[in-house]
C-alpha cells in the first residue's frame, strides 16, 4: 500500500455493513454517540473546505470589486504606488512550475519504471524509501540548500558558462534586463522545485503501473517484446490516464510550493521575466514575502485575492487529477 | 469454419525489423532508468548531507538552553525557545487534528463507506490535503488573527491541525480498510456494541498503521513554514504564559520553521549557522522518525 | 519413452549432441495408427528440472513434442503442467527466482542456453493464456502488434496480414466491423480467438495454450476446440487442460503430469482408453484431481 501522502484514491474497496448491531432491548447511548462522534469529525473535513472557500473569498472582496481584471493583467505590484498587478507573480508561477514539470516528469516515469520492472527487490526497497525519504523533506530544507548551495553554484559555474555557450543565445535563455547573474532565479526555484514534486509523481505513477494486470503484460513478453517496448506500447498506454494523473498531482505541488520558492527566486515583481535566468516571483513567495507588511486593507485584501486565484487553479488541478486517476481504476476493475 | 488450406502469407519473405536495434533501445532506456534512480537518490543523499554538515557543528548545549539571539555583536544564542514554542504549537495541533482526523477517517471507514457524502467527504479530502500550506496559513489569519488584531501561538496551531485533519482521516481510513471484515463480523457476532468491536477490535489490529500514521503527520506539520508566517509569526523570546502578549494565546511564538527563515536570510554568518542547526534538528526529527515508524511497523512491506 | 524417474528410462539419448532425437519406445505405447517414432518432434525436452527459489516444482520432464500435433497435458492442479510449457518460451525468465536446468532442444538448438534469443523465439513459439488479455488498444492494433514489431510492413500488407489472421483465427466476420474498437469490446469468447489471431499473425512455429477456454463459456469453447483442429495442420500444438473431454477430443498426443512428474505420455487414444500407470487411470477415471 502506497504510503506517500500523495492524495490518492487507491486503497482495497470493501463493502462494509453500515447497520450497527446493537443488542436488542438494551439502551445504548453508545452506539449512537460514536456515530455522532465519527460523523460530525468527518463532516469537519466538508465544512474546513467550504470554510476556506467563504473566507477567501470574503477576505479579498474589496480586491475583487476594487481592483477587477486589472490585478491580472497588469504587470506592476507596487503597493506603495497603489499599484496591484500580479502578472509577474502568475508568470512566474507558470514558468517555474514547467521547468519543474519538465525535469520531473520524465526522470520519474523512468523511476517508476525501474521499481516495478527492472529492479531487485532490495535495490527496490533502498530506492522505494529514498524516494519517500525525499517526499518528507520539509520545503525549508530545501530552501536552505538551495539559497546557501544551489544559488551560489548556479550563479558562479553554471549560468556563465551556459552563456559562453551557444545556448546562451536561445530565445528562453538569452538574459532579460532583470538578470542579476542567475542564482536567484526562475530556473533555479525550477530546479528546485522539480525534486520537490518528484517523488509525488513517481509514487503515483508507480501505483498506476503496477495495476497493469501481469497477464497482459506477459502477453506482450510472449510476443517477443522487450522490457522498453511492453512498457511503452502495453503498460503505459493501459496505465496513461493514471499517469496524467500524477502529472497533475505534480502540478499541483509545484503551483503552491512557498518556502523553497521565496527562498531562491529573486522576489521581482515589477517586471516580468525575460528569460528563465531572470528572477522573478511567484504567487505563494510572493505572499509569503509581503503579507505581514501589508498595513492597507486593499493591500490585504489583494493578497488574499491572490491567494484565492492560487487556490482555485490548484483545486482545479486537484479535481482533474482525482478524475483521471478513477478513470485507471475503473479500467482496472472494468476489464474483462 | 474459414478455409485454412491457403497459407498463402507466410513471413518468410518479410523484412525483419533489426533486432539489434530494438535490443539497443531497451538497453539504453535501462541505463536511463539506473541513471535518474541514481540521481534522485544523490540529490536526497546531497541535500540531507548538506544540512548535516552544515548544521552539525552549530549543536551545542548553548544551541538547546538559550533563546534566540538578537545582538549581532554577541556571539551566544540558541534555539532553545524556538523549539519549545514548535513542541507547544505542534502539540496543540496534533491534540486537535489526530483524534478529529481519527474519527473522521473511522466514518469513512466504518459507516459511510459507499454512500455519497461518504463519497464526498473523501473527495473533499483528497482535495484538502492539496492546498498549498500558505494558503491554510492566510485562512487562518483571516479567522483568528485579523480579528483579534494580534498574532498568536494558537493561531499557527489551527492552521497546523487544518492541514494535519484530512491527512490523519485519509490515513486512519486506509489502514482501517485494511483490516478484514470477518474481525468485525466475529466481535459484532459476540454480541459487543459497534463502538466497542471498532474501537477495542478494529483499531488494536490496525494499531501499527494508525501509530505511523498519526508520527506522521505530526512530523510533517511541525517541518510547516509556510502557514506559521502570518499566525504564529515568531519571537525572540520564550513564551510566557497562555495570555498576554507573550503567551500562547496572546501574542507571536517563537517557533522553528519560521526562526529559521529569519536567521538565514540575516548576513550574518553566526546567525546562519544557528538556522542550519536549526535545520539540523529537523531533518533528524523528520527523517528519524520516518525511518524509525518503517522499521518498527512496516517491516517486511514492499515498496 | 518419457518418462520421469517414475517410469522406465527406455530413452538414451547420445551423449553431449542436440541432433533430433530418435526414441526407444516400447512395444505396448506404440498404437497402431499413430507411429510415433515416425513423426518429426518439434521440440524435444531431457530431463527438464524447475525451481521457484528453493523449492522444486518439476522433475527431470522428458517429452516429444510432435509436429503439427496437438499434445494435451492434463493433471490436477498444482502438477506442474502451466510451469512445464512456460519453459518453451522462456517466459519464466522474467521471475528473478524462477530458473530451469536440461534441455529443450528445438531445430536442434537447446533453447534453456543463454545464446538463445528471447525475441526471436517468443516469435516462433506463441502463447494463449488462461485470461483472454487483449492489449490496451484497437482489434486491429492487437492483430498488428507482432507484425509491426518484428517486421517492416507498409500499412497495406499489414492490414492484408491482419485479416488473414483474423480469418484464420475465426473470428473476421465478428470482428471485421470493430477493427477501431478497443479490443475489450469483444466477447470472452471473442477476446480469446483474437488472442489467438494476435499470436498467429506473426506465423510461429509452435501455439502454447495455458488453459485457453477455462475463463470463458461452453459455445465460445466449442469454436475454440474446432478452431485448434483447424489450426493444427499449421502449427504444433501444446495444449494444457483441465478438462479431460477436451483433451480427449482434440489432442493426438496426451501427457499426464502429477506432482511435478509427467507420469505418462502417449498417443490420447492409448492414455484414455488403456493407461499403463495406474496413476494415470486413477486421475482419468476421476478418483482425484
Amino acid at each position: 500500500m502506497s504510503t506517500i501522502e500523495s492524495g490518492l484514491v487507491l486503497g482495497p474497496e470493501g463493502p462494509r455493513g453500515a447497520a450497527s448491531a446493537a443488542p436488542r432491548g438494551r439502551l445504548r447511548l453508545g452506539d449512537p454517540l460514536f456515530r455522532g462522534i465519527a460523523t460530525l469529525c468527518g463532516l469537519t473535513v466538508a465544512f474546513a473546505m467550504f470554510g476556506l472557500t467563504a473566507v477567501l473569498v470574503y477576505s479579498s472582496w474589496p480586491a475583487i470589486t476594487g481592483l477587477g481584471a486589472e490585478m491580472l493583467t497588469t504587470v506592476e505590484w507596487s503597493p506603495s504606488s497603489g499599484k496591484y498587478g500580479a502578472l509577474a507573480a502568475l508568470a512566474g508561477t507558470a514558468l517555474s512550475t514547467l521547468v519543474a514539470m519538465v525535469i520531473a516528469v520524465p526522470l520519474a516515469l523512468v523511476i517508476a519504471l525501474l521499481l516495478v520492472e527492472l529492479a531487485h527487490p532490495t535495490v527496490g526497497k533502498v530506492l522505494g524509501m529514498a524516494i519517500e525519504m525525499l517526499a518528507a523533506i520539509p520545503s525549508i530544507i530545501f530552501g536552505m540548500v538551495g539559497l546557501f548551495v544551489i544559488v551560489p553554484f548556479m550563479q558562479e559555474k553554471l549560468v556563465p558558462w551556459v552563456l559562453s555557450t551557444p545556448l546562451g543565445s536561445l530565445p528562453g535563455l538569452r538574459p532579460g534586463p532583470s538578470f542579476q547573474g542567475g542564482g536567484l532565479s526562475v530556473l533555479t526555484a525550477g530546479v528546485v522545485l522539480a525534486f520537490m514534486v518528484l517523488p509525488y509523481i513517481t509514487a503515483v505513477s508507480r501505483d498506476v503501473l503496477r495495476m497493469v494486470p501481469q497477464v497482459t503484460k506477459e502477453a506482450g513478453y510472449g510476443m517477443g517484446s522487450t522490457t522498453w517496448e511492453v512498457m511503452r506500447r502495453i503498460s503505459l498506454r493501459y496505465a496513461n490516464s493514471g499517469i496524467v494523473g500524477a502529472v497533475f498531482i505534480g502540478l499541483g505541488r509545484a503551483l503552491g510550493e512557498t518556502m523553497a520558492v521565496a527562498f531562491i527566486i529573486g522576489s521581482v515583481y515589477t517586471s516580468l521575466p525575460r528569460s528563465l535566468l531572470d528572477p522573478g516571483t511567484t504567487i505563494a513567495s510572493l505572499i509569503a514575502n509581503t503579507f505581514n507588511e501589508a498595513t492597507d486593507e486593499i493591500h490585504v485584501a489583494a493578497l488574499v485575492e491572490l491567494g484565492l486565484v492560487l487556490f482555485l487553479i490548484t483545486m482545479a488541478f486537484q479535481f482533474v487529477a482525482q478524475a483521471w486517476l478513477r478513470r485507471v481504476q475503473r479500467t482496472a476493475g472494468g476489464r474483462a | 469454419m474459414n478455409d485454412l488450406a491457403h497459407p498463402s502469407l507466410t513471413t518468410a519473405s518479410l523484412r525483419h525489423r533489426s533486432v539489434a536495434r530494438r535490443k539497443a533501445a531497451d538497453l539504453t532506456v535501462k541505463v536511463l532508468a539506473w541513471v535518474g534512480a541514481s540521481f534522485g537518490i544523490a540529490v536526497m543523499a546531497f541535500v540531507v548531507y548538506e544540512v548535516v554538515v552544515r548544521g552539525i557543528g552549530a549543536i551545542d548545549l548553548a544551541f538547546f538552553t538559550q533563546p534566540t539571539p538578537q545582538d549581532v555583536t554577541s556571539t551566544e544564542g540558541g534555539l532553545a525557545n524556538a523549539i519549545v514554542g514548535t513542541l507547544v504549537i505542534t502539540g496543540v495541533a496534533a491534540a486537535i487534528g489526530i483524534p478529529t482526523g481519527f474519527f473522521g477517517g473511522i466514518y469513512l471507514a466504518e459507516f459511510g463507506r459507499n454512500g455519497r457524502v461518504a463519497t464526498a467527504v473523501r473527495m473533499i479530502a483528497n482535495v484538502v490535503m492539496g492546498v498549498p500550506s500558505i494558503i491554510v496559513g492566510v485562512f487562518a489569519f483571516a479567522i483568528l488573527v485579523k480579528p483579534v488584531g494580534h498574532y498568536s501561538g494558537f493561531a499557527g496551531s489551527v492552521a497546523l491541525a487544518f492541514i494535519m485533519l484530512p491527512v490523519m482521516a485519509r490515513t486512519t481510513e486506509d489502514v482501517l480498510n485494511l483490516v478484514p471484515n470477518e474481525l468485525r463480523e466475529s466481535g459484532l457476532a459476540m454480541g459487543a456494541p459497534r463502538w466497542k468491536v471498532t474501537l477495542g477490535v478494529v483499531c488494536r489490529a490496525a494499531r501499527g498503521g494508525l501509530i505511523t500514521g498519526a508520527s506522521l503527520a505530526v512530523v510533517r506539520v511541525a517541518g510547516e513554514t509556510a502557514p506559521l508566517l502570518f499566525t504564529a509569526l515568531s519571537s525572540p523570546y520564550w513564551m510566557s504564559g497562555l495570555f498576554g502578549p507573550g503567551g500562547y494565546f496572546g501574542g507571536p511564538v517563537a517557533n522553528l520553521t519560521k526562526t529559521i527563515y529569519d536567521l538565514a536570510a540575516t548576513p550574518y554568518p553566526q546567525w546562519q549557522d544557528l538556522a542550519w542547526g536549526g535545520a539540523f534538528i529537523i531533518i533528524v526529527a523528520v527523517l528519524g522518525m520516518n525511518l524509525l515508524v518503517r522499521l518498527i511497523f512496516q517491516r517486511g512491506k514492499e515498496w | 519413452m518419457v518418462g520421469s524417474t517414475l517410469t522406465d528410462r527406455a530413452l538414451t539419448p547420445s551423449p553431449g549432441a542436440v541432433a533430433p532425437p530418435r526414441l526407444e519406445v516400447p512395444e505396448a505405447r506404440r498404437s497402431v495408427d499413430q507411429d510415433f517414432a515416425a513423426l518429426t518432434s518439434q521440440i524435444a525436452v531431457r530431463h527438464l528440472d524447475f525451481f521457484y527459489g528453493k523449492e522444486q516444482a518439476l522433475f527431470d520432464n522428458s517429452i516429444e513434442i510432435k509436429r503439427h500435433r496437438v499434445t494435451a497435458v492434463i493433471g490436477p492442479s498444482g502438477c506442474g503442467k502451466s510451469t512445464h510449457i512456460r519453459t518453451y518460451n522462456r517466459i519464466f525468465n522474467l521471475y528473478r527466482d524462477q530458473r530451469a536446468s536440461g534441455e529443450i532442444v528445438m531445430d536442434g538448438v537447446n533453447i534453456l542456453s543463454p545464446q538463445t534469443d528471447q525475441l526471436d523465439l517468443r516469435r516462433r513459439i506463441g502463447m494463449i493464456f488462461q485470461k483472454p488479455s487483449p492489449f490496451p488498444m484497437t482489434v486491429f492494433e492487437n492483430v498488428a502488434y507482432g507484425l509491426r514489431q518484428h517486421y517492416k510492413l507498409s500499412r497495406a500488407e499489414l492490414a492484408d496480414r491482419v485479416e488473414d489472421a483474423l480469418k484464420r483465427a475465426a473470428i473476421w466476420d465478428e470482428a471485421k466491423h470493430k477493427l477501431g474498437e478497443p479490443g475489450t469490446a469483444l466477447s470472452g469468447g471473442q477476446q480469446q480467438r483474437l488472442c489467438i489471431a494476435r499470436a498467429i499473425a506473426v506465423e510461429p512455429e509452435v501455439l502454447l495454450m495455458d488453459e485457453p477456454c477455462s475463463a470463458i463459456d461452453p459455445v465460445a469453447t466449442a469454436k475454440i476446440e474446432e478452431l485448434i483442429l483447424d489450426l493444427k495442420s499449421n502449427y504444433t500444438i501444446v495444449l494444457v487442460t483441465h478438462n479431460m473431454q477436451q483433451a480427449a477430443r482434440v489432442s493426438d498426443f496426451t501427457a499426464f503430469f502429477f506432482q511435478g512428474h509427467i507420469v505418462e505420455f502417449g498417443p490420447t487414444t492409448q492414455i484414455f482408453s488403456n493407461p499403463t500407470q495406474r496413476k494415470t487411470e486413477e486421475y482419468i477415471t476421476g478418483r482425484f484431481g
